[in-house]
């Protein structure tokens, strides 16, 4: 059985009495122990759909339709009460700004001896001997010392230790990383995301990595599932989506990034226009103002995602060599 | 001088005060004495990662700072001394695009008023609505983008605005600082071929700031890459990745992970352990000795100097006599890989 298995998902904007669908049917499952990615740019819904795992969302944002099942138990039937408790203890997430999810007037043990104390129902000693192991495992030295600062004695490489510490703190399931190294250095990144796989490892737990990197995603996830415009478009084990992409948007991807083992001299090979705007009104597949292969049918119709795929016009031998 | 752009002993040190009467307790090191020299039409790129000082390097160059200590040469020109007016002509041959375009653009002026202003202040002579039409096609605009406001605009088209703001005064060198760090990944690509035909049509020369390795590789013909305000090695882009020879190099290469995953599963990747240490107090000896898997007794106390390895080669590590002969992977093998 899935860990966690997300079906026919629709999160809606509402807003001056408008609904603006950003997460349109997305669905898919995410196995025990695997690093699943969700990759895509700005306003593809990665991290909307994510939030809606988490019920976390906004009150301007809503689940319209679907269903999000994490352990064979349906979320969205939860009240808040119990979403609370599964929240943090089964399930936790990783955000992206390290800077600003810390509260700055609290130490960092406190913080993260709260997130102990409230889901392991541990004594204050004891919950202090776990955040002091928490600190160890995520790489922090000299953990003791180190308790009693603040946010703004650390690092931006080490807040995010601490984050990964906090969302730890439960041991849960379920991990969801949003952008966990976007604000870090190269080298910084390279340990975090290290960090996190030898966690997923060592515990078995379950991650969602959302990210905009393909190349990340390339050296961590086995699975890979592409957004654009709030949907899932190609998915898939990322050896086969890197080599053989299906979607002319995960092709346009990868033609877009310069790559360290390609000669400098070819030019890039950029996809035109810009990411879908989810306020406008884009009949047919979303992506095709930007498709160079957009055929009458992908102006009309929505293509349904079947078999790891939504495209009317899927790429093939034949028509890679046609263009 | 027969460099277009020579920097020489170049350091920029800011005062940090403290208390009533704003005593000076310590100094940030942010460039300690960079010598660096471009050719004219070529694109050169500054590596590192937060605080290597390639910012501040940039904006020394822009006149925006005040160096400390060493020279700017601009043409054979020494541009360091000149003050106020006398800097006119040079703020008009030197442009700048900087990194996010939400930012950089006054939000209460049209694209049109804001190219125009540029022109406006240098008094063009000619026709300025003809001009501002001129410079957002060469950017890929269409003319009725000059009556739209920032928040009008995507972000690479915002983009568009500043490196059309750039060209205005027709620079022959232009700064760019991490000029597509904040783009979406297609409109990056976008930005960076139009960087490149602009540099091919007006034969501009860059000096490209950017932490993403891949982007600077494919854009600049050389680099230097920077680490704590210094130079730890400076080639050309094939040679810096195909034969890095700094440890640092080393490592930031490897950090970079390839859209690639059967590659990357037969790759052996080594993480670089520790942080960087502040700029307020830079470790003595080689800045990069606390980080470095081959530091070596002599790098806690003296700087190594940059030496020549090649034509177009330079790196400043006591320990390249013993990595000569060493290939990659020996010397990642002694690489801590603990993390």
């Amino acid at each position: 059985m899935p860990l966690l298995d997300v079906e026919n998902l629709t999160v809606s904007l509402f807003q001056d009495g408008t609904e603006t669908p950003l997460v349109r049917n997305i669905s898919y499952r995410a196995e025990p122990g695997e690093i699943l990615a969700l990759v895509g740019e700005s306003g593809s819904g990665k991290s909307v759909s994510s939030l809606a795992v988490m019920g976390l969302l906004a009150k301007s944002l809503r689940v319209t339709s679907g269903a999000i099942r994490f352990d064979g138990q349906d979320l969205l039937t939860l009240k808040d009460e119990e979403m609370r408790t599964l929240r943090g203890r089964d399930i936790s997430m990783v955000f992206q700004e390290p800077m600003t999810s810390l509260n700055p007037v609290r130490s960092i043990g406190s913080q993260i001896m709260e997130s102990i104390e409230e889901n392991l129902g541990l004594s204050r000693a004891q919950a202090r001997l776990r955040a002091i192991d928490l600190l160890k495992e995520v790489g922090v030295a000299d953990a003791e010392r180190r308790l009693k600062q603040y946010p703004h004695h650390f690092s931006g490489g080490m807040r995010q230790r601490v984050m990964i510490a906090i969302a730890l703190a439960a041991d849960p399931k379920l991990i969801i990383a949003d952008e966990p190294t976007t604000a870090l250095d190269v080298t910084i990144q390279a340990q975090i995301l290290d960090l996190m796989a030898r966690i997923c490892r060592d515990h078995g737990t379950t991650m969602i990595l959302i990210t905009h990197n393909l190349s990340i995603v390339a050296r961590y996830a086995r699975r890979v599932n592409v957004m654009y415009g709030g949907r899932i478009v190609e998915s898939g084990d990322a050896r086969t989506l890197y080599t053989t992409p299906r979607h002319p948007y995960t092709e346009g991807l990868l033609q877009s990034v310069p790559r360290l083992d390609q000669d400098r001299n070819v030019p890039l090979k950029p996809i035109q226009g810009s990411p879908a705007d989810p306020f406008a009104p884009i009949e047919g597949c979303r992506f095709h103002p930007r498709c160079p292969y957009a055929t009458d049918l992908c102006r009309s119709d929505v293509p349904e995602f079947g078999d790891g795929l939504a495209c009317h016009a899927p790429l093939s031998i034949e028509t890679r060599e046609a263009v | 001088m027969s460099a277009f752009l020579h920097i020489e002993d170049l350091s920029v040190h800011f005062p940090v005060r403290k208390g009533l009467l704003q005593r000076q307790v310590a100094e940030v090191r942010a460039v300690e004495q960079v010598t660096l020299s471009l050719n004219r039409g070529e694109a050169f790129g500054l590596v590192g990662e937060s605080g290597c000082g390639k910012t501040t390097l940039a904006r020394t160059v822009l006149k925006l700072v005040d160096p400390t200590s060493g020279t700017i040469w601009f043409d054979g020109q020494n541009v360091s001394a000149l003050k106020g007016t006398s800097l006119a002509p040079y703020r008009k041959k030197v442009a700048a695009i900087f990194q996010d375009p939400f930012s950089s653009l006054n939000p209460r002026m049209t694209s049109g008023q804001i190219l125009s202003e540029v022109l406006h202040v240098h008094r063009y002579e000619g026709n300025i609505m003809d001009r501002v039409t001129e410079l957002l096609s060469l950017c890929g605009l269409a003319p009725r983008f000059a009556d739209l406001y920032p928040h009008e605009m995507s972000g690479g088209q915002r983009q568009r605005v500043g490196i059309a703001r750039a060209l205005a005064l027709e620079p022959e060198l232009i700064v760019c600082d991490e000029a597509v760090s904040a783009l979406d990944v297609s409109i990056q690509a976008q930005i960076i071929n139009l960087l490149e035909e602009l540099r091919a049509k007006f034969g501009l020369t860059y000096l490209f700031i950017g932490h993403d390795l891949s982007v600077v590789r494919h854009l600049c013909d050389r680099l230097a890459v920077m680490y704590l305000g210094r130079i730890m090695e400076t080639g050309t882009s094939e040679e810096i990745f195909s034969n890095p020879r700094h440890p640092y190099t080393k490592a930031l290469i490897d950090a970079v992970p390839a859209p690639d995953p059967v590659g990357e599963d037969f790759k052996e990747h080594v993480s670089l352990a520790g942080e960087i240490p502040s700029p307020l107090d830079p470790p003595p000896g080689c800045v990069f000795h606390t980080r470095c898997p081959l530091a070596m007794e002599q790098c806690r106390s003296a700087v190594p100097p940059l030496e020549r390895l090649g034509c177009a080669h330079t790196a400043a590590c006591f320990a390249l006599k013993q990595t000569a002969n060493t290939t990659r992977t020996g010397a990642q093998s002694q690489t801590s890989t603990n993390i």
